[in-house]
């Protein structure tokens, strides 16, 4: 699967196309260059302005909130859920991995990883070096 | 009509299944919840020519409840923005009354949630950027504001605990209250953590219920046998739909939707005598007292220590003991109307405010997704 023309494919499918691929795909305001997420067919607050830049995220941020969701073992044990702040400014949902629920903490430095589930690329994040 | 200041008001209220009602659906409990209200108010369902509701369990709430009741409104409106539709449907029920789209405006809801399973039942559709995740919805959502919260600010389990137990304290002297035996802050931080910091204790209930409002213009209101509780003003304000779209993490759209609420009032936080929140989540309490202008932003941790907002402390909040305590049938935004209505009624009994005349009411829907706040004023703040 390559990066498919985003006017082609929507927004949601181009930015799935590129995580197959393993980038990670933003997108901006072409006039203030305010970055967001989720992807849109137009500009959030402005949707009679021009058509949303997309580009290549870094993949680094820091965790902005997170929580140890608490399930029994048969319900697949405990699992983090996190708020990560990217370092172009947008937040996402997401989980970080690679490292205990409990042990995440909010300021963490943390990388972006793309892992296959279920045939589909999934936007995980992991510790980045040198974080204890 | 320029203002909706005092052009209409609360005249019926009524309540049925709190708790429990085995047996019934929804819509049988929200049918007695209406009973109750038309009695209250000394009128028949043919008098009701103007319906609003909201519902988890009907994707046309209206639609639904309209045929099970058996009646054809003029006007109506089943806008679902989660457990503060109800607070937003006064607003609208102003609206209509005072431009004669209907003359008896009928708010209504009635969940069989605790026993049709004792699940939180919800409509909701997984975010299509949260559902990879797990994420458990509602309350990783809370926990997520709650820790980021405590990180910027210092707030502490303990402090959410405070709410726990004040809501408790309350329902205590309300012998409508589901939960009702004794609550220490000891009890609340040994409860089991379902999403960290939210122990199973800082949860609202999971119960059945229904309740029913019936308003009219205000220049009808005194013909009524109760007291006339005033729509003195309100406002919704909308933030968003999955967690990380709120846009301050810390900071609801209670503070647009309060100032809203307050400017058509004419009225300030120093002015409410009794406080009505919606409190699913202890958290949601605490950052509703921020928001809303009880308190600074921040010291809302601070702010309920040693029993502030218990009975006997510096402000009367969730009389009724709220969803933690009382009833969370799902969708609690009517339980906050019935209750600030009581209230200004002068009828609560153990649990009344001495010379309650002004009440904030403050709904909350989805994950701090929506806000409403309405307040409601007797005949002495017109």
């Amino acid at each position: 699967m390559s990066a498919s023309d985003p006017r082609a494919t929507g927004p949601d499918q181009h930015h799935k196309a590129a995580l197959a691929e393993g980038r990670l795909l933003l997108q901006r305001d072409p006039a203030t260059g305010d970055a967001f997420f989720y992807p849109r067919a137009v500009l959030p607050g402005c949707a009679e302005g021009p058509a949303p830049d997309w580009f290549e995220a870094r993949g680094t941020g820091t965790v902005y909130s997170t929580t140890v969701s608490r399930r029994r073992p048969e319900q697949g044990g405990n699992r983090n859920i996190a708020v990560i702040a990217l370092s172009e400014g947008p937040r996402v949902l997401s989980q970080v991995i690679g490292i205990a629920p409990e042990e995440v903490r909010i300021g963490m430095d943390v990388r972006a990883r793309i892992d296959m589930v279920n045939d589909q690329p999934i936007l995980f994040f992991t510790p980045a070096e040198g974080q204890s | 009509m320029t203002s909706l200041r005092g052009a209409a008001a609360i005249v019926g209220i009524g309540q049925a299944g709190l708790g429990e009602m085995p047996g019934h659906s929804a819509l049988d409990i929200l049918g007695l919840s209406v009973r109750a209200a038309l009695e209250d108010a000394g009128l028949t369902l043919a008098d009701v020519d103007g319906l609003f509701t909201a519902s988890s369990f009907h994707s046309m709430p209206s639609v639904s409840v309209a045929e099970y009741l058996g009646i054809f409104p003029r006007f109506s409106d089943g806008s679902m923005i989660g457990g503060s539709s109800f607070v937003a449907h006064l607003q609208l029920a102003a609206m209509a009354l005072a431009t004669g789209q209907c003359e008896v405006a009928l708010i209504c809801y009635g969940s069989n949630q605790r026993s049709a399973g004792g699940k939180l039942v919800s409509m909701t559709e997984p975010q299509p950027h949260e559902r990879d995740y797990g994420l458990r919805y509602p309350i990783d959502a809370y926990a997520l504001v709650a820790a980021r919260h405590m990180h910027e600010y210092g707030t502490t389990r303990a402090d959410l605990a405070e709410i726990a137990v004040a809501a408790r304290q309350w329902a205590q002297l309300n012998p409508e209250a589901w939960k009702r035996d004794p609550l220490s802050k000891e009890d609340v931080l040994a409860a089991r953590l379902i999403s960290d910091p939210l122990s199973v204790l800082d949860c609202c209930l999971v119960t059945d219920g229904g309740g029913a409002v019936i308003m009219v213009r205000a220049d009808r209101a005194r013909d009524f046998p109760q007291k006339p509780a005033y729509f003195l003003g309100g406002a919704t304000a909308l933030s968003h739909r999955a967690i990380a779209q709120m846009p301050d993490m810390t900071t609801t759209a209670a503070v647009q939707s309060g100032q809203a609420a307050y400017a058509m009032a004419g009225l300030g936080p120093d002015d409410v005598d009794v406080l009505a929140l919606y409190d699913a989540f202890t958290i949601n309490t605490l950052l509703f007292l921020e928001d809303l202008g009880f308190c600074p932003k921040g010291e809302g941790g601070r702010f309920v220590q040693d029993g502030a907002i218990a009975p006997g402390g510096r402000l009367a909040v969730n009389t009724n003991g709220g969803g933690l305590s009382c009833v969370h049938p799902g969708m609690y935004g009517i339980f906050l109307i019935i209750e600030a209505v009581r209230q200004l009624r002068g009828v609560c009994d153990a649990r009344q405010v001495a010379g309650a005349d002004v009440a904030l009411v403050h709904g909350n829907g989805g994950a701090f997704s929506t806000q409403v706040t309405a307040l409601l004023g007797s005949e002495a703040t017109l």
